[in-house]
């Protein structure tokens, strides 16, 4: 008897996003990434056409990030406060083939920096390494408004992917993202409906949706995980229906949230029951990319190279690699 | 054709007896009709309706148990595709993979290492459910280890051998302890089913072809077994989501019958990290058993905590009971803090403040589940609802210094609940991690 199966086929695909510019488009990098571009839930590619594979984007900081616990801190800590070397690290030791620097230095916790420290970091870092970019603000959305722009005028034409835009604050990167020719990241509280809000707000104001990646803020495992993977779920339900306002790629802030967790942090002396402390955190941050690919991902925001190379080894796997 | 609450009703005896668990016979019916129960809770049903209903009234994918008492786990019985739609009803049973080839000491050693993993998190104990016993020797040696697992361990079993005569002795020592049987092939499929329905066992079908799966499993069925679970083999992980996520569409949407049961996976991978990402992945697309081989604590841990992420009801938060909870032995001029009662939330600030060995007071207030800022955002945790939660809950008995510490998040409605309650208000940190600290500063 033969089966019959079930296939889905879908009427609309996830918009391409293209990060990065090589010399032909104007910029300086050797190779561009692209993501999104999938007519298919996650790695059925039997049902539709799936172009892209995840990327992990290697996170760095323009300042050695205070409260990283030690497993984390330990593979970058001749390079921890040096953005440029730890990106050359990234880029030769770790093999990225995207960055994201988050300039945590402009937050007045953490130095305080100015917005023409930051874009001398992001030109620095532009020049020492070609692989294509993600500028991410330090999160206090003032600071931000006077930092990014200059980031974004000192990267002009290197097509990077900028963020975050909330609902309350995405106009300026917005015109940042324009003048500039930068892409950008949408963040919405794990909410579908002020994600869709917020992508039709920036539209609206020219730039194209196949320029917006959605951040659906997620959880970590074991810390509100399933709420983001059900919210990127309905979403990429909608957008294959056909819904283009949700037809984004999604962002993941994966390493940032899952070593904030407990159990990637604690020792194993606090918690005996819970085993290796080093291997726990790099599981932590591994099974919540894994999990979120599965609701899915398209970029993953990582940050331990073994956490990273082993989830790459997951894509690999899943995209026939 | 799918009959409705009302079509099912009008077959039932309608003596509203209860013994089914509903309150009346509607209510089992309209439940009978969603799939969410079967017709066998009834015992009044006539055999004439019992046939009529009986398509009806089966799930689409079955109800599967594991094991026997404390430790028995239902499988199974899954209505959707995604769990926004509705949920993941039963958390897929974890297990393990052991050789009989080990000598008793290591295979014992192994065993309470595997009991010894069981952990608490947000209320909750997570643990796992499986032992499975790999024969690779002569059917006495396989029998001795099924023994000692069966008096050291509580865990459901699971018995991996292709030898009939072995599995026969060894299901002798799991009488009523429902074991699984792994596996039935298109070679043993009569020995094993008679097996399976000799000692009242579950039967995993192996077949690595859809189409013949859906054979071997209405083959089996018509010998009078239908605790069967589907094992479509090892293959690459992109294949194993397709063929699961297969198995799963045609039961649900389809109702096609063959397909109509729970599905395992055995990994044979070695490396933990390898294996951890493939159980994780396929946990999350529909594995409803999954054996592994390695038991290393953090690795569990994080399975686990996924699956319990995976199938918590998305319509229902876990929430904690809003009340006054003491931490350590507090007296009336230990710190009084106050959260929400979300359990990830509340479980969190617990533990920060379990480990300043500070005694304290923590009092969840009812915000249906919300975490702290969803419910500030709400209108849940403002300064009015914390106001009459301090009121309600005799807090001005509990301590007597009248200073409440809440989340460093709604710093802003500390004037506003200091004029509404008369207490000091006190900032707390921002994120629970810095409870410690804090807790420990405050003198």
């Amino acid at each position: 008897m033969a089966i019959e199966l079930l296939k889905m086929r879908w009427s609309n695909a996830i918009n391409e996003v293209i990060i990065g510019a090589t010399k032909q488009d104007g910029g300086s990098r050797s190779s561009v990434v692209k993501v999104g571009g999938q007519m298919s839930l996650p790695y059925l590619s039997d049902e539709g056409n799936i172009p892209n594979p995840p990327v992990i984007a290697h996170e760095i900081w323009d300042v050695a990030p205070a409260d990283w616990p030690e497993a984390l801190k330990e593979p970058f800590s001749s390079v921890l406060g040096k953005p440029v070397e730890w990106a050359k690290k990234c880029v030769k030791e770790f093999k990225a083939e995207l960055l994201c620097l988050r300039l945590m230095g402009a937050h007045s916790d953490y130095g305080d920096n100015s917005p023409e420290k930051e874009a001398q970091v992001v030109k620095d870092i532009l020049k020492a390494v070609d692989k294509p970019l993600i500028i991410i603000g330090c999160g206090d959305n003032e600071k931000d408004n006077l930092v990014l722009p200059k980031c974004a005028e000192a990267a002009k034409g290197e097509r990077c992917l900028f963020g975050n835009a909330i609902q309350d604050n995405y106009k300026t990167l917005t015109v940042a993202c324009l003048a500039d020719g930068h892409s950008i990241i949408a963040e919405s509280p794990i909410d579908i409906n002020i994600a869709k809000q917020l992508n039709i707000l920036i539209s609206d104001m020219g730039l194209s949706a196949e320029r917006i990646v959605i951040n659906p803020t997620i959880g970590a495992l074991g810390y509100g995980l399933e709420y983001a993977y059900s919210i990127m779920e309905r979403g990429r339900l909608s957008a294959l229906n056909g819904d283009k306002m949700l037809a984004m790629p999604y962002i993941c802030f994966v390493g940032y949230e899952a070593w904030r967790a407990k159990e990637a942090k604690a020792s194993e002396k606090e918690f005996p029951a819970w085993g290796k402390e080093k291997e726990r955190g790099i599981a932590w941050e591994m099974v919540t990319s894994t999990a979120l690919l599965q609701a899915g991902a398209d970029i993953l925001v990582m940050r331990h190279p073994q956490a990273i190379q082993e989830v790459q080894k997951t894509i690999n796997q899943l995209t026939g690699k | 054709m799918a009959l409705s609450g009302l079509d099912i009703y009008k077959h039932l005896a309608k003596t509203n007896c209860r013994e089914c668990g509903f309150p009346t016979c509607l209510a089992f019916a309209m439940a009978l009709a969603k799939k969410q129960t079967s017709l066998e809770k009834c015992k009044h049903v006539s055999e004439e309706a019992r046939m009529k209903l009986e398509s009806a009234s089966l799930p689409p994918m079955r109800l599967i148990k594991l094991g026997a008492a404390e430790k028995e786990v239902e499988i199974g019985n899954e209505t959707v595709m995604f769990r926004h739609e509705e949920k993941f009803y039963h958390p897929a049973a974890i297990g393990f993979l052991l050789e009989d080839s080990l000598d008793d000491s290591k295979f014992k050693e192994k065993l309470e290492r595997i009991n010894r993993l069981k952990f608490e998190r947000v209320g909750q104990l997570i643990e796992v459910n499986i032992i499975a016993i790999k024969q690779t020797k002569d059917a006495g040696n396989f029998v001795n280890k099924v023994k000692l697992a069966s008096q050291s361990s509580d865990l459901a079993i699971m018995l991996v051998s292709d030898d009939a005569a072995s599995l026969g002795k060894a299901l002798e020592l799991l009488k009523n302890k429902k074991p699984i049987i792994y596996s039935a092939k298109k070679n043993n499929l009569e020995a094993f089913a008679r097996l399976a329905k000799e000692s009242g066992s579950n039967l995993v079908v192996s077949c690595d072809n859809l189409s013949d799966m859906s054979e071997l499993t209405a083959k089996i069925n018509s010998l009078g077994v239908s605790d069967l679970i589907l094992d479509t083999g090892s293959k690459p992980l992109v294949q194993k989501i397709q063929e699961l996520t297969q198995l799963r569409r045609l039961a649900l949407i389809k109702s096609f019958r063959p397909f109509g049961y729970p599905n395992m996976v055995l990994l044979e991978e070695n490396d933990l990290f390898r294996e951890l990402s493939a159980a994780s992945t396929l946990l999350a697309k529909y594995a409803n058993i999954l054996i592994i081989k390695n038991f290393e604590s953090w690795e569990v841990l994080s399975l686990l905590t996924l699956r319990q992420n995976i199938y918590t009801d998305p319509q229902k938060p876990l929430q904690v009971e809003p009340k006054i909870y003491p931490v350590g032995t507090p007296g009336e001029k230990s710190p009084f803090l106050v959260t929400t009662n979300f359990s990830l939330t509340y479980y969190t600030v617990l533990s920060e403040v379990e480990s300043s060995k500070v005694a304290s007071y923590i009092m969840a207030v009812d915000t249906e589940g919300m975490s702290v800022l969803t419910a500030w955002a709400a209108e849940k945790f403002n300064a009015e609802v914390i106001a009459k939660a301090l009121e309600k809950q005799n807090a001005k008995d509990v301590v007597k210094h009248n200073r409440v510490v809440i989340p460093g998040y709604v710093a802003a409605m500390s004037g506003d609940l200091e004029e509404k309650s008369n207490w000091k208000v006190l900032v707390g940190p921002r994120e629970a991690a810095g409870i410690t600290n804090y807790l420990r500063n405050l003198g």
